[in-house]
Formats: C-alpha cells, structure tokens, sequence
C-alpha cells in the first residue's frame, strides 16, 4: 500500500489490480483443491464439492475480468495513502490480540488499541489518551460483568476490580 | 381487513412497556450512530448481536428495526451539516442540504429531512403492512428451486446490476460466497475449506466479518486518507421551523420521494441510491425554483431523504415475507432473526404473528419517537459531531473489537476480525463494494441448502429448475440483470452522471 501509482486512472498497467487477479486466481485453486478432499456420499443431485467448484469458476472469470481491467488501467483512481496510519492501527491490533492471547485481559488490550488509534488519527497525547482508555474501558468491563453479566476476559487489572 | 386485526395484534404486543423501552433504545442508538461519521446502522446491528443473544427475541428485533429507521435520520442531520454522507443513501441529500446549511437555512433542511422521513416511513409502513400478507400467500408455494431462484435475482442485483463496475461488484459477492463455504457441510457433516483449524469448523460469524469489514475497515481507510480532507461543521443557524412555503414546497417531494422509495427498496434491487437520486433528478426536473438547485433548493432535500426512509420500509418487506435481505443492513438484522433460531418467511408468519407483527406495529412507534428525537433535540445531536476524530474512531475500534471479545475471546477469531478489517480497507482503497460482501456469506449457504435440496427431490435432474415457471422467470430475470450492466454501459454510470 506504499507504492502506488497515484493521481487519476492512467491507460497504463495498474500492478496492483494484477495483484487483485492473481489473489483471485490463487483463491479459485484452493477451493478446488480442497474440494477434492470431500468425499461423495450423496446419492442424487450435488454433493459437497460440487458448490465450491462452481464459486471457483465464478471466482476463475472474475480472476480474468479484473486482470482485463488492470491491463488497460481501468481501474478508479486512488488517492496517496498515509502507511504509518494503517500500521499503527494495525500494531494496535497485534497488541490486542497478543494481550488477550496471553491473557493480560480486557481493559489493557482495548486500552492498547484505543492509544494506538488515537495516535493514527494524529493525537500526541499518549499519556492522556492512555488514562482516557484505561477509565473507558473499565467502565466498560464493569458494566458488561455487572449489568449485562457477560463475561469479558479477565486479566491482572480486572482481578482488583 | 386481516391485515387491521394482525396489525393491531401487533400494536398490543408493540406498546407493552418493555417492547416501548427496546424501541426508545434501538432508535436513540440508531440516530447517534447515524450522525457519527464511520458507523452505519449495519455495523451498529452487528456490534449488538453478541451483547443480545440473551435478550428476549421479539424485544432485540424491535430494537434492530429501530437502529435501521434511526440511522436513516441521523445519517441525514451528517449529510446536511457536515457534507460527509455517512452512507451512500444520504449522498442525495449531502447536495442540497449543505448548501442550505452554508446558506444558513440549516434549520429548515433538518426539519424537512426528519419530517419528510417520518412521513415517508409511516406511508411505507403501512405499505409494508398490507404488501406483507399478500406475498406471503403468494410465497407460501414457492419450491426449494423458487427461492433458489429468487436467490440468484439478489445476488446478481446487489453486486452487479447498479454497482459502477459490475466484475467489482461480482467480484465481492463472491469473496463473501467462498467466506460462506467455510465450516462442516449441513447436509453430510464433512468440513470444507477449514484447513484443520477446529474455530473454522462453526463457520465465518457474520458479526465478526461486517465489524472488521465496516467498523476497522473504515477506520484504517479513513487513518490513510485523512491528510486528504477537512471537515467543517455547519452551526444551525437560524429557526428550526419551516416556514408556510417551506411546507409548501416540501410535501410534494416528500410523497413523490415514498413513491420512489417504497417500490425500489421492496424489490430486490438493493440500496437506497437509485431512490434517492431518481427522486433527486425529478424534484430539479418539476421545481418552479430552478435557480436554488445547487445552492440549496428545499425540494431536494425533501424528496431524497422521503425516498431513504421509504426504502428502508421497503427492503423489510422481502426481508419478513421471503427472508431475502437485499442490503447490508436487512443482512444483519437477518443475522439477528438467526441468532434466535427464527426463519424469516413465510412460515414465521404462521408460527410467530406476535413477533412479526408486534415488528412492524412497532416501526410505526419508531417513526413517532425519531420524529420526536430528531426535531427538538437535534443539538444535542450536532455535539456528537463534535467528539475529535482521534477520540471518535478509538472509540469506535474499542466497541467494535469488545464485541467479539465477548463473544469468542479466541486468537484465532480475533485475527480473523483484523484480516477482514485489511480486507475492508483493500476493498475501500481500490473501490469495491462492501455490502455483496456480507450479503454472499449470510446468502450463500441457505442459497445452496435451496440448490440442493431442490436437485435432490428431483433425483439430480437439473430440469427442475426450468419446469417450475417461477423460477424459470426468476432465472431469466437474473440472466437480464447480469447482462444488462455490460450491453447497456448507461446503467453502471448513473451515479456518476448525478453528481
């Protein structure tokens, strides 16, 4: 997502739209692929694999038809796009996911992602971001775990609670 | 007169206290995230299908409706003010309705759009009410190849037929086909496309898929872009009330603007654009002031946002009577009927009429309360605008993320939740279309459980689905509304030319 070509639709080749028919492509195949592995049992009409197939062709064509539109630049324009935005918001989420994997619970996780969020969005405050996120997301906690009594993973934070 | 004693069945079950209170909610809720830039009402359903699944079945689908109803007013008060659209269906209304806001006629474009929008949602409404009954007679003997076919019609005209470039639109429909595939096979148990991985068995979750599609989707395309844009917030100056020509010029677009809406979104056409912009370009055709049209004429404020909320009506009648949704919403409020073990049809119908009816009776309750929310309180509103973007959008991703935490606290379905939230920014960056998405994975499955139960009454003979001549003319109306985006290049350009 860095190094697009930018500016309006040029008749030119568009590499990303290349991309887009290829990973189309390579998703047809692993349907088929792992379609071969079903085992016919039905008797009449179509079994299993027989769905898969058809949505592998459907996915076959369009594989074609958006390789048609990025070999003569049909593409719609794309204006420049900010990287570091995109991969604070999703470091935010890796942090997320790693809290909650190894069980630092709730309120730390979402506190994560809100400050890493904030910072995409342009804010500098971390340290306030940080005490904002951490009072939100315990409210959150409690009113899930009080009033609604769906529990939400418990870490070191939610235990004091 | 059948339909006047469910209806007020309906009404009885609709203003029981409790059913009143999920109503006040589901429409408070539906205007804030309405007026929020970012969040639509789809995404708003999403978010609350895991936080309800222990509530009462009859009292959530109230709240669903009414979060649908709201969001279409609160999108509006977006459109007026601040000139970013929340969604596609207040594109209409973003053109007049800022210029009347810059011009310092806020208060009236807001008073035209809410009521405008109650006044089309009642008609529709009703609509809905008396069309219901009727189509569900006529469904009631349709075959497994009918609703198939019917299937194939929804599919091909959500993704393709009025979308700018029919092969991205198919192209969505599809991924959220193949996200459909995913999980053990109803009908012989084997698992398909699950690689092993014991969380894949159950299934993609529909939630999961539109929170990271809608709600972490739009937050890393907007992040991306936002060196790009500024925006700037209207006050709402001068008087809320419409003055007598006001009036005057208004309730001609508002019910010119139902009649659009109502018969559009009722079909299964999808979206609420073709209304609001067919309503848009016949009020600058019929105006007596061509002059103000683009600078802030009222008549096309009035007709798009009547032709919105009609729509909206609309789409819930194939939603209740066939169990087909036809837009990223009905998909999610879809979602929610399933989540109760309940089958919109035909049969529901039969089997639950207080829940189906106390629904609709509770849509008119809805338009009554957002009347009430959206006129005198509308300040209380245009604050929500002004929560900075930072704050706002971490926000969002807290809440949007906090549902599948509660739901599923497993790596694997979180990191789902974030691939599907890169592949809503892709899809946004190079302009595809998000709604096929999520209309393919809820549709897909029931779609080849159709399939292939019809082919399996039929001993495999795939003739079935030719002999039945409703689905033969379904059929050959899919096969016209593939074709009809890449014979007649027209169709795919009508947005563009609008704007």
């Amino acid at each position: 997502m860095t190094d697009l070509p930018q500016g309006p639709a040029s008749r030119r080749i568009d590499r990303a739209g290349l991309v887009i028919a290829f990973a189309l492509a390579a998703l047809a195949a692993v349907l088929v692929w792992d379609s071969r592995q079903l085992q016919t049992t039905t008797m009449y009409g179509m079994g299993p694999e027989a769905m898969p197939v058809v949505i592998a062709v459907g996915l076959g064509l369009l594989a074609i038809g958006n390789l048609i539109d990025a070999l003569r630049g049909n593409l719609p324009p794309r204006e420049s796009a900010d990287p570091r935005a995109v991969w604070l918001i999703l470091g935010g989420l890796a942090l997320l996911i790693a809290i909650i994997g190894l069980g630092g619970g709730f309120i730390l996780a979402t506190s994560a992602l809100f400050v890493t969020t904030s910072a995409a969005f342009g804010r500098r405050a971390i340290l306030a971001d940080s005490a904002i996120a951490l009072v939100m997301t315990t409210l959150i906690y409690l009113a899930f775990d009080r009033l609604l009594t769906l529990s939400l993973p418990t870490g070191p934070l939610e235990r004091l609670l | 007169m059948e339909t006047f004693a469910a209806l007020a069945h309906g009404m009885a079950v609709a203003v029981q206290p409790m059913n009143l209170l999920y109503a006040l909610i589901g429409v408070f809720l539906g205007t804030a995230v309405g007026v929020l830039p970012g969040i639509g009402p789809a995404l708003t359903v999403a978010l609350l299908l895991p936080v309800t699944y222990k509530l009462d079945p009859g009292g959530s689908l109230i709240m669903f409706a009414g979060i649908y109803y709201g969001g279409m007013y609160g999108g509006s008060t977006t459109a007026i003010l601040i000139n970013t659209p929340g969604e596609s269906a207040s594109m209409a209304t973003a053109l007049e309705g800022n210029k009347m806001a810059k011009a310092g006629r806020g208060g009236p474009a807001l008073a035209t759009s809410a009521i405008g929008s109650f006044v089309a949602g009642t008609i529709a409404t009703i609509g809905l009410a008396f069309l219901a009954p009727w189509l569900v007679d006529f469904a009631v003997r349709f075959g497994p190849e009918d609703y198939f076919a019917l299937m194939c019609v929804a599919f091909i005209t959500v993704s393709a037929t009025f979308g700018d470039s029919p092969v991205r639109g198919l192209t969505s429909l599809f991924i959220g086909l193949t996200l459909g595939l995913i999980g053990i096979d109803k009908l012989t148990g084997q698992a398909r496309l699950a690689f092993g991985i014991p969380e894949l068995l159950d299934g993609v979750e529909v939630t999961t898929l539109a929170v990271g599609l809608f709600a972490l989707g739009e937050a890393l395309y907007v992040a991306s872009r936002r060196h790009h844009t500024e925006e700037k917030i209207e006050p709402v100056r001068g008087s809320l009330w419409m003055t007598r020509e006001d009036w005057k010029r208004s309730w001609k677009p508002w019910l010119r603007g139902t009649m659009f809406g109502f018969p559009i979104g009722a079909l299964p056409a999808g979206g609420a654009e073709i209304p609001t912009f067919l309503s848009y370009s016949t009020e600058k055709r019929l105006t007596k002031h061509p002059e103000e049209f683009g600078k802030g004429a009222i008549e096309g404020v009035a007709g798009p946002e009547a032709a919105n909320n009609a729509s909206a009506a609309g789409t819930l009648v194939p939603l209740l009577t066939l169990g087909l949704p036809t837009s990223a919403t009905a998909a999610m409020m879809l979602a929610g009927f399933q989540q109760y073990g309940l089958n919109p049809g035909p049969l529901l119908f039969a089997e639950r009429p207080d829940l189906v009816w106390g629904l609709i009776a509770s849509l008119f309750i809805a338009n009554v309360m957002l009347l009430v929310l959206n006129l005198p309180l509308v300040g209380l509103w245009v604050k929500l605008l002004a929560i900075p973007q930072p704050w706002l959008y971490a926000g969002i991703l807290v809440f949007a993320t906090m549902g599948t935490i509660a739901a599923k606290p497993s790596v694997v379905e979180l990191s789902m939740l974030a691939a599907f939230g890169v592949l809503g920014f892709l899809m946004r960056r190079f302009d595809f279309p998000i709604a096929p998405v999520v209309v393919g994975l809820i549709l897909g499955p029931i779609a080849e459980s159709q399939l292939r139960r019809a082919l399996a009454i039929s001993l495999g003979d795939p003739i079935v689905l030719l002999q039945s001549p409703m689905s033969a003319t379904l059929l050959g109306i899919a096969l016209v509304a593939l074709l009809a985006p890449f014979v007649l290049k027209g169709l795919g350009r009508f947005r563009a030319s609008e704007d």
